[in-house]
């Protein structure tokens, strides 16, 4: 059964707590209000079709979500903070009937009718007409990276959904008795399963935009009594800036960690500070082609095992293959990672005539993520197959990312390492545009790059960019 | 260097503004200054007056000329 089918059951439990400005007022809403709600907005679109739900972390983009799947209508999350210009990139390749959004931002993102609002919300009737059909499977899209301008979108089912669902609450132990606090976006895949599986559960969601840098965020941690959160490594760093062993926060019970591996220094801190704390700190990993989640290192593994991503999750299975695609059976011997279980998700889609599409991926997932399994089956991630790395938990592939910039005309090269990519550049008079650009139409913030300006980039006798050389020129 | 310029650059450099902007600059009203942006900026102060600030200064930090005050605390004169 899907989470949202379940809601009923809880009846008068809350559901939802938002707290929304500095002002610290609260918006509450049941179980049995939040069901109420959502069907409303799903009745207003009337039956199967696609719709773009622009997210926040906030009551109406929850309820819309939840009344989309109860409808059997099929959302496209997508964060409230995209680019304009991809914005439109989505719509004229997907061509959605309805838009649900906040208010204030419908009037730039998309033209057509408001035929229902609810609370902020807007929900807009657009005017494309559908020459496309949707697989009975389909129950949601999500972007991958959504900062390189690509329209591709990964297809998960009603049977994914359910699968991880039910996996992991079922190795995080999430109870009726958890309070989730929101730290990442419900249109990433990450923040999304906290949601999916705390309703599922009976549970409370906490829900804000503020970020760990606002007072509102620690008021509603504090006031509300969180018991949970998830991170990526930039909110571990964040945590570490703001001494996070120091505060008192004794309605933590546990923190998960995922969207990228920690650095040694901060892991060996963190399972420190987590300990002497009383919190269980459980790495996982996974990926949005997954659904979410496909391992988690049990907490009492924590420093036994530190460095780990650790075992599959319920039902799901790990394996390694060599570059012909065979199976590696010999302990720390790294290969590809290969994953399978029934939340590896549908496959993608790039345009709207994908959306018809059945099981490309047939229930395994080639990661893309080199790996090594130690004697003991714990798994190791060492390293990426393709050119891509994560910038604040979000995956940025470059050689996407230099094909963007070269379109613009810019000569340059993209490498570097986890939160910190690095442009190279030739011509020190595009630097300056080089900046706006990518601050402007990527998504990436201005932290999460630098440009360096050098005499040539490294190329091979073919043309080809020597990328090994360009990581010796990081420093 | 005096301190004020220290200041001043943490600024500069991380979120790559220029010094007229500085006096009118607000936590989240550059995109620059977004919470990674201010994560940022904090280690930068830090390092630029070996300081290391508590958490309700860094979570108070929220414009150029607040955090003027804060570093007072710190024995910091600008």
């Amino acid at each position: 059964m899907g989470f949202f089918e379940n809601l009923n059951s809880f009846g008068d439990k809350t559901a939802l707590v938002c707290g929304s400005g500095d002002s610290g007022e609260r918006s509450l809403l049941t179980y049995s209000q939040l069901a109420k709600d959502a069907d409303g907005i799903a009745h207003a679109v009337g039956g199967r079709c696609l719709v773009f739900l622009v997210c926040e972390n906030s009551i109406p983009s929850v309820a819309g979500y939840v009344g989309f799947l109860r409808g059997g209508i099929v959302p496209v999350l997508i964060n409230s903070g995209i680019d304009n210009a991809l914005m439109m990139y989505l719509l004229s390749a997907y061509r959605p009937a309805y838009c649900y959004l906040p208010s204030n931002q419908a009037g730039d993102m998309v033209s057509g009718e408001c035929v229902y609002e609810y609370d902020t919300y807007s929900l807009i009737k657009t005017d494309y007409e559908c020459d496309y059909e949707l697989s009975d499977e389909l129950a949601l899209l999500l972007t991958t990276s959504g900062s390189t301008g690509s329209p591709k979108l990964v297809r998960q089912s009603y049977k994914n959904i359910a699968a991880n669902t039910a996996s992991i609450i079922e190795y995080l132990e999430i109870n009726e008795d958890d309070r989730a606090i929101t730290t990442l976006p419900m249109s990433y895949t990450y923040g999304l399963s906290i949601l999916n599986t705390h309703l599922m559960s009976g549970a409370t969601m906490l829900l804000t935009d503020a970020t760990l840098m606002d007072k509102s965020f620690w008021a509603l941690m504090k006031e509300e009594r969180a018991t949970t959160f998830g991170g990526v490594p930039y909110i571990y760093e964040m945590l570490k800036k703001l001494r996070f062993a120091r505060m008192e926060l004794p309605s933590l019970r546990y923190l998960t960690q995922a969207g990228g591996k920690l650095s040694k220094e901060l892991a060996e801190e963190f399972n420190e500070i987590c300990r002497n704390k009383g919190i269980k700190l459980i790495v996982m990993y996974g990926q949005t082609e997954a659904t979410a989640r496909m391992s988690y290192l049990p907490w009492e593994m924590a420093d036994k095992k530190a460095g780990s991503m650790g075992v599959a999750i319920p039902r799901g299975k790990f394996g390694l293959i060599d570059e012909n695609g065979n199976t590696i059976d010999t302990p720390d011997t790294v290969g590809e990672l290969v994953y399978e279980g029934d939340n590896v998700t549908l496959g993608y889609a790039e345009t709207r005539h994908d959306l018809c599409r059945g099981d490309d991926f047939g229930g395994r997932l080639v990661t893309g993520d080199m790996a090594k399994r130690d004697a003991d089956g714990f798994y190791y991630i060492v390293g990426r197959k393709k050119r891509f790395l994560k910038l604040f938990g979000n995956r940025v592939n470059l050689d996407e990312l230099e094909g963007l910039l070269k379109k613009q005309g810019f000569v340059c090269a993209c490498a570097g390492v986890d939160d910190k990519l690095t442009i190279f550049l030739t011509d020190s008079t595009q630097e300056a545009d080089i900046t706006s650009f990518v601050i402007n139409h990527t998504g990436i913030s201005r932290g999460g790059f630098k440009t360096k300006l050098i005499d040539e980039i490294p190329r091979n006798e073919a043309g080809k960019v020597l990328y090994s050389a360009l990581a010796d020129m990081l420093g | 260097m005096t301190n004020l310029e220290k200041y001043n650059n943490a600024f500069i450099e991380t979120f790559g503004v220029a010094e007229e902007q500085l006096e009118s600059l607000l936590y989240q009203g550059v995109p620059e200054w977004d919470s990674i942006g201010h994560m940022q900026l904090i280690a930068a102060l830090e390092d630029a007056f070996d300081i290391m600030f508590d958490t309700d200064d860094i979570i108070g930090f929220s414009s150029y000329e607040i955090g003027k005050t804060y570093l007072k605390k710190y024995e910091v004169e600008l």
